[in-house]
């Protein structure tokens, strides 16, 4: 057992029940920010506690801790909310390397001593966290556009990674039987190496309109990487908040999957959107009905319910101000509001929301597909706002269709739906949508931000 | 060899603790749930302090600085950012009334 005297150890179980609690509020928005401020108060007591330990050198561990906390108020005091989904994937990533590096200082400072259990655990935190590091940065690359967004799949590329994977569990199995030092270091540096390399590989072939489950799952991982790292130092807080994140990550993992009617490996392996899957949608033809934002504005103002469907559109045109400008106007106007935000919609988990709650949206009228769904055929008017593959009919009707089964939000059904977008372009997953061809249907093209705007200011007369 | 049963006991207790504890947090909450679960996963910065300020040699000591370096910002970062998106989740009428 680890020799840490006891106020240290009851130290780490009161911040590991802080964590939870602090997990437990975030089930309400009113909780929610005292539940992060209590999970943060958890957090400083385990550090406390650590540095409370005897015989540590404060001269290293004050300059690393300094430069950690100024990188991280000045990146999270920066960011823009439009570029959340980056910041969580670089968090993500600090959080994979940083349990790599602990694998390592702990392998190269008893580099003779360890048993075969603690090996294991040193080759699981490296991998883990070696995946998520380098999957991280890809994931970054592809949502900052520093990357090309469309997936990338070379010719054999799944039988690669199998091998790498293989490849991994051979050497990690060769490295816990090893003794003699220099074999030992040169297969933990390949370790570290492949694993890196599986977090690239893994990652590239992915998505843009994936990377909701891509950013969970590498979430999940990092959490996985500190549970490892709690069995390689022996620590039992590290093995309980690991694993919490760990479940955490996998659950928002497969509610994306759910969301889109995939399984995982199909969103991990086949390179979807990659332009292969052709539509083949032969009844969707029909004439597009633009309209202008006059005649848009006169239908807006006899609405007594409209359902605003927000998707990456939104994001990309930064247009979540002026939308809940609009909506506050349509409500003075005698409207009920409401936003119907699918769970897919964005680059991660919840980023509409987040987008919608930035702009002052109040959370009480965002909802989600099974609440508006049921009422659709009673909405006036429904307005998607750079959505596509989340309201695309073709899900529910046309079996040929490549997104069949996926859940959507049938603004198909409103009286008339109202479709803001840029041009006829097709959406992420390279799929015609019928809805744009539909009798209720009226497109309003152009940049989104703009038609919002215009559309406010005849309200505002 | 017992240590690691006993270890292990607690990771799937507390897997099933997360999964009940994740389930009730509502969608509109995930992408603070994340960055928030994030933060917490900066525990790994007390592995980090213990490199750090017990190494016995210049690489340990190198790997475990560069370790706190990247954790703390996990944990700061991710804290911080959780604060401000939360600090955002309002309802209506408390806003009007400010």
């Amino acid at each position: 057992m680890t020799s840490l005297p006891l106020l240290i150890e009851l130290c780490y179980i009161f911040s590991a029940v802080l964590f939870i609690s602090g997990i437990k509020m975030l089930s309400s928005p009113m909780t929610a920010r005292r539940g992060n401020l209590i999970s943060s108060i958890g957090m400083l007591i385990a550090i406390a506690a650590t540095l409370g330990k005897s015989g540590l050198h404060f001269k290293f561990i004050i300059i690393g801790i300094v430069a950690g906390t100024v990188i991280g108020i000045v990146t999270a005091k920066t960011v823009a909310m439009t570029s959340m989904p980056e910041m969580v994937a670089l968090l993500n990533g600090s959080g994979g390397i940083a349990s790599l590096l602990v694998g390592w200082a702990e392998f190269h400072s008893k580099i003779t001593t360890h048993s075969g259990p603690i090996l294991l655990a040193i080759v699981l935190t490296v991998t883990i966290g070696g995946i998520t590091f380098s999957g991280s940065l890809v994931a970054f690359g592809k949502l900052s556009e520093k990357l090309p967004g469309k997936p990338i799949l070379l010719p054999g590329q799944n039988v690669f990674n199998v091998i790498l994977a293989a490849a991994i569990i051979i050497i990690g199995f060769m490295f816990c039987f090893s003794n003699s030092f220099t074999a030992h270091y040169q297969l933990f540096i390949s370790i570290i190496i492949i694993a890196l390399a599986l977090g690239i590989l893994g990652v590239i072939p992915i998505g843009g309109a994936d990377m909701p489950v891509v950013i969970s799952l590498l979430n999940s991982y990092s959490g996985l990487a500190a549970c490892a790292a709690g069995f390689v130092i022996l620590n039992k807080v590290l093995i309980v908040s690991g694993a919490l994140v760990g479940a955490s990550g996998i659950i928002l993992t497969s509610i994306m999957c759910k969301a889109m009617n995939r399984s995982l490996s199909n969103v991990l392996f086949s390179g979807f959107g990659s332009g292969t899957t052709k539509a083949k949608n032969k009844d969707s033809q029909g004439d597009v009905k633009p309209i202008n934002t006059n005649d848009a504005f006169l239908v807006l103002e006899a609405a007594s319910s409209v359902v605003i469907t927000p998707g990456y559109g939104m994001a990309v045109a930064q247009a979540q101000h002026v939308v809940n400008e609009l909506g506050n106007l349509l409500e003075e106007n005698g409207c009920e509001v409401r936003y119907a935000i699918h769970p897919v919609a964005g680059r991660m988990p919840g980023h509409m929301n987040v987008l919608l709650a930035e702009a002052n949206v109040s959370y009480d009228l965002l909802a989600e597909p099974d609440d508006v769904n049921p009422v659709m055929e009673s909405i006036d008017v429904c307005i998607v706002i750079g959505a596509n593959d989340v309201v695309n009919p073709s899900a529910r009707d046309d079996t040929s269709s490549p997104i069949y089964g996926m859940p959507i939000i049938n603004v198909d059904k409103a009286k008339t739906v109202f479709v803001l977008k840029r041009s006829m372009a097709s959406g992420f997953a390279g799929i015609e949508n019928p809805l744009f061809f539909g009798e209720n249907t009226r497109m309003l093209f152009g940049d989104a931000k703009a038609s919002v705007s215009a559309l406010a200011a005849k309200f505002k007369g | 060899m017992e240590t690691v049963i006993f270890l292990t006991f607690i990771l799937v207790l507390s897997i099933f603790l997360g999964c009940e504890l994740i389930s009730k947090v509502p969608s509109t909450l995930h992408t603070p749930l994340m960055s928030g679960s994030n933060a917490i996963s900066g525990i790994t910065i007390v592995g980090a302090l213990i490199a750090a300020g017990t190494g016995n040699n210049h690489e340990t000591i190198i790997l475990g600085i560069l370790a706190l370096v990247f954790a703390t910002v996990n944990v700061v970062g991710g804290y911080l950012v959780t604060d401000r998106m939360l600090a955002m989740f309002i309802k209506k009428d408390t806003k009007k009334k400010q």
